[in-house]
C-alpha cells in the first residue's frame, strides 16, 4: 500500500524527488499558497463552490464512453475513454485553472499569470481569469504560439495578453522560465497559475488534487457500468496532470495497471524526443527534482514532440517516484504512432483528439489488441484536436505520416 | 579555516570602507577573456568577483545576464572549464571569487565533488539560486562539509521570522536582493532599504551586500550608505557584450569599474 497521505511529505518531498528549488524571492509566496491551499482545501465553502462551478460551467461530470467500434477492431480489452475533451475550453486543464483562480480570489491578488505549451493551458487560464474580471497575462513560447495559433486566438478574444517568449528553443521550458521571472518580479499581487503537476511544491500537489476529479469520476463510472475496476489506465505525459489526475484515486488498488505515455518524437536520440524516462537523468529545473533531459554539464537538452503540450524536458516528480516504486510503467509514442492515433480515433469514433491524447491512444492501439475481451481499459482522452487541426492537415496531407 | 571573502571584507570594514563586488558570467564571450576581466577588476579595485557559471535555464536573472550565459554556453564553457580558469587566476591573483549559479550543473558534475573542485580550484563561496536553505538544511545529500562561503540570498518579500532561518547556515556574507525581479538595471534605488538592511542585522553579525539592479556610482554609493557590500553585475555584463570582440576588453570594462570601486570604498564616509 502507498501512503497516499504522505504524497507529498511537509517539504513537498515525494521520497528523493520534488522539494522547493526556488530563489529566495518566491520563497515566502510559494509559502503563502501552501498556507492557503491547507485552509482551502478543509474549507466546505471552497469545496461547494469549486464543484459548483466545476459542473455549470465547466461541464463535469465528464462521460465515459465506451468505444464500441475501437474495441471490435482491436479486437481486445474493452475500451473506455474518459472524455475530458468535452470539458468547457477543451481539455482536462480547466480543473485546475478554476480551483486555483479561487485560490487568487482568496489571497486577494489582482493579476493572474500563466505558461502555456499547447495553449489549453493558457486557455483555461484566460477563461478563468475572464470569469473572475482579473488581469491576465499568458507567456508562450513563439514556436508554439505558431504551431498553436488557434488557441492563441482563443486567448486574446479572452481577454488576456499573449507575450510571445522566443528565448531558447521558444517552447514550453522558455515558457515556463519567463512566467516565474514575471512572479518574481510582481509576487505581491500576481497569482501564477502553473499548469502542469511540476515545479516547486506546492504546485505538483495542487494541480493534482485540482485533477483527482478525473479518477474519483472514472473510478465510480467504471465500477457502474462494468462492476469492476479496469485492469488498465492509460493516459499521456507531458508534465503529468492529467496522468496523475486519472491514476491517483486507483494508485491502491492493486489490480489496476498504469501506463503513462511519454512523447517519443522523432525517435529516442538527443534533441529528438520529450522522454525523460528514456533518455533523461536526475536533476533539478524550474523548481523540482526529477527526471529531465540535460546533457552531462548540467545544460537542459532540446526536447521535439509533434505535440507543444508533451514537448518539454522535465517530468513532474511524483511521476519519477511512482515509476520508483513500480507502480505506474512509463512507455512512449512517436509522432508518427500520435499522428496515425489521431487518425484512427477520429475516422472510427467520431472523436478528433488532442495532439498529446493521441500519445495515449497511440499506446492504446498496441496494448489494446493484446489483452483480453474480458479485460479492461481506461484511456484519458485528456483534450479535443480542434487546436490541432491546422497543424495536423498541414502534416498529413503533405503525404501522411513517414 | 581562513576564506579570502572573510579576510577581504573584514580587512575594508576595519578601514571604514564597503565593498564592490562585480558580477561577470565566466565564459562570456571566452574564458580566457574571463581570466583577463579578474585580474583587471583586481587592479581596478574590485574586492570580490562573482562568477556566473552559465546554465541554459536562468530563471532568476534578467535579460542582460540570460545572453551573457547563452554566449558563455557557445563558447563552449563547461562546470569544468570555469573551475580550470579559476586556478589560473590563482596563479596570479589573490582575488576573493564566488561562484553564482542554479542546481542542475551543480548536481550533474557532483554535489559534493564540486564543492571539493571548486575549493582546490580556488574559489571561496558559492551561490546557489535555487538551493533555499529549505532544502539543503535536511538532505544529506545537499549538506556537505566544504571551505566554501555558502551565500544565502535575502529578498524584500522574505519576512522577519524566516530572516533567522536563512541567516543560520550562512556563511562569508548575506546578499540582499534590493528589488523584487529578476537580475538587470534599475533607474532608483530601493526606499526601503535602510530598514531591511537594519532588520538583518537584527539577526546576523554577516557582512550584508545589497545587489540587484545597480550600475552606477551614485547607486553604488547611495547603497554603500547602508550595506556593506554592492553587487554590480548587469551593468558591467551589458559593457562587455558591447566591447567583447575587441582586444582591449578587459581595459574597457576595468574602466566602467573603477568608479564603481572608488565609490563603495567611499561609501562609509559619504554617510
Amino acid at each position: 500500500m502507498i501512503d497516499l497521505a504522505a504524497l507529498p511529505d511537509q517539504r513537498g518531498h515525494f521520497g528523493p524527488y520534488g522539494g522547493m528549488f526556488v530563489p529566495e524571492t518566491l520563497m515566502t509566496a510559494l509559502n503563502e499558497l501552501s498556507a492557503e491551499y491547507e485552509r482551502a482545501r478543509r474549507d466546505p465553502a471552497f469545496q461547494q463552490e469549486l464543484a459548483a462551478i466545476l459542473k455549470d460551467f465547466a461541464g463535469r461530470p465528464t462521460p465515459l464512453y465506451f468505444a464500441q467500434r475501437l474495441t471490435e477492431q482491436l479486437g481486445g480489452a474493452k475500451i473506455y475513454l474518459k472524455r475530458e475533451d468535452l470539458l468547457h475550453t477543451g481539455a482536462h486543464k480547466i480543473n485546475n485553472a478554476l480551483g486555483q483562480i479561487l485560490l487568487a480570489r482568496r489571497m486577494g491578488k489582482t493579476r493572474i499569470i500563466a505558461e502555456t505549451g499547447a495553449g489549453q493551458h493558457g486557455v483555461a487560464t484566460a477563461t478563468v481569469a475572464a470569469r473572475a474580471g482579473l488581469e491576465c497575462v499568458i507567456y508562450m513560447g513563439a514556436v508554439d504560439m505558431e504551431r498553436q495559433a488557434l488557441n492563441v486566438a482563443r486567448m486574446r478574444f479572452l481577454g488576456a495578453k499573449v507575450v510571445a517568449v522566443t528565448a531558447g528553443q521558444a517552447t514550453l521550458k522558455e515558457a515556463i522560465n519567463e512566467a516565474m521571472r514575471d512572479w518574481v518580479t510582481n509576487v505581491r499581487h500576481t497569482h501564477y497559475i502553473l499548469g502542469s503537476a511540476l515545479g516547486s511544491h506546492p504546485y505538483p500537489m495542487i494541480v493534482r488534487d485540482f485533477h483527482r476529479i478525473i479518477g474519483d469520476e472514472a473510478r465510480a463510472q467504471i465500477l457502474e457500468r462494468e462492476h469492476r475496476l479496469p485492469d488498465l489506465l492509460v493516459a499521456c505525459v507531458g508534465g503529468g496532470s492529467n496522468a496523475i489526475g486519472l491514476f491517483w484515486p486507483f494508485l491502491n488498488d492493486e489490480g489496476v495497471e498504469m501506463i503513462g505515455v511519454e512523447a517519443g518524437g522523432r525517435g529516442i536520440q538527443d534533441g529528438d524526443h520529450a522522454a525523460r524516462f528514456q533518455g533523461g537523468k536526475l536533476g533539478v529545473l524550474q523548481g523540482t527534482k526529477t527526471y529531465l533531459l540535460a546533457n552531462n554539464d548540467g545544460q537542459i537538452q532540446l526536447t521535439h514532440s509533434v505535440s507543444a503540450g508533451l514537448d518539454y524536458a522535465a517530468i513532474g516528480p511524483e511521476h519519477a517516484y511512482l515509476r520508483d516504486l513500480g507502480r505506474i510503467g512509463y512507455d512512449f509514442a512517436t509522432d508518427d504512432e500520435a499522428l496515425e492515433a489521431f487518425q484512427r480515433l477520429s475516422q472510427v469514433e467520431g472523436i478528433i483528439p488532442a495532439l498529446e491524447s493521441s500519445h495515449a491512444i497511440a499506446y492504446l492501439l498496441k496494448r489494446a489488441p493484446k489483452m483480453q475481451p474480458s479485460q479492461v481499459i481506461v484511456v484519458n482522452l485528456s483534450g479535443r484536436g480542434d487546436k490541432d487541426v491546422a497543424q495536423a492537415a498541414e502534416i498529413l496531407l503533405k503525404g501522411g505520416p513517414r | 579555516m581562513a576564506n579570502r571573502i572573510d579576510e577581504q571584507l573584514a580587512r575594508l570594514l576595519k578601514k571604514g570602507q564597503k565593498a564592490l563586488i562585480a558580477y561577470i558570467a565566466a565564459g562570456d564571450p571566452t574564458l580566457d577573456a574571463t581570466r583577463a576581466l579578474a585580474i583587471a577588476f583586481e587592479k581596478a579595485g574590485v574586492d570580490v568577483l562573482e562568477l556566473g557559471v552559465p546554465f541554459s535555464d536562468p530563471l532568476a536573472d534578467g535579460i542582460v545576464n540570460q545572453m551573457a550565459a547563452a554566449r558563455a554556453l557557445e563558447s563552449g564553457t563547461t562546470v569544468a572549464g570555469v573551475l580550470e580558469c579559476v586556478r589560473q587566476i590563482r596563479r596570479e591573483s589573490q582575488l576573493p571569487i564566488v561562484l553564482y549559479t542554479y542546481m542542475n550543473p551543480v548536481y550533474q558534475y557532483g554535489f559534493e565533488r564540486f564543492h571539493a573542485d571548486a575549493a582546490a580550484a580556488g574559489v571561496d563561496g558559492l551561490l546557489l539560486l535555487d538551493l533555499p536553505p529549505d532544502e539543503d538544511q535536511h538532505s544529506a545529500e545537499f549538506s556537505v562539509q566544504s571551505p566554501l562561503r555558502r551565500i544565502r540570498l535575502i529578498a524584500p518579500t522574505t519576512p522577519p521570522e524566516r530572516i533567522a532561518h536563512l541567516t543560520k547556515g550562512a556563511s562569508g556574507f548575506l546578499y540582499y536582493v534590493s528589488r523584487e525581479g529578476v537580475t538587470g538595471e534599475r533607474s532608483d534605488v530601493a526606499e526601503s532599504l535602510a530598514e531591511r538592511v537594519a532588520l538583518i542585522r537584527q539577526h546576523s553579525t554577516l557582512p550584508i551586500a545589497v545587489g540587484f539592479g545597480i550600475s552606477t556610482p551614485e547607486q553604488v554609493r547611495a547603497v554603500a550608505a547602508h550595506a556593506d557590500a554592492v553587487v554590480v553585475g548587469s551593468a558591467i555584463v551589458k559593457r562587455i557584450a558591447e566591447h567583447g570582440a575587441e582586444p582591449d576588453l578587459a581595459e574597457k570594462v576595468a574602466a566602467l569599474v573603477a568608479p564603481l570601486a572608488a565609490a563603495a570604498h567611499a561609501g562609509a564616509q559619504a554617510q
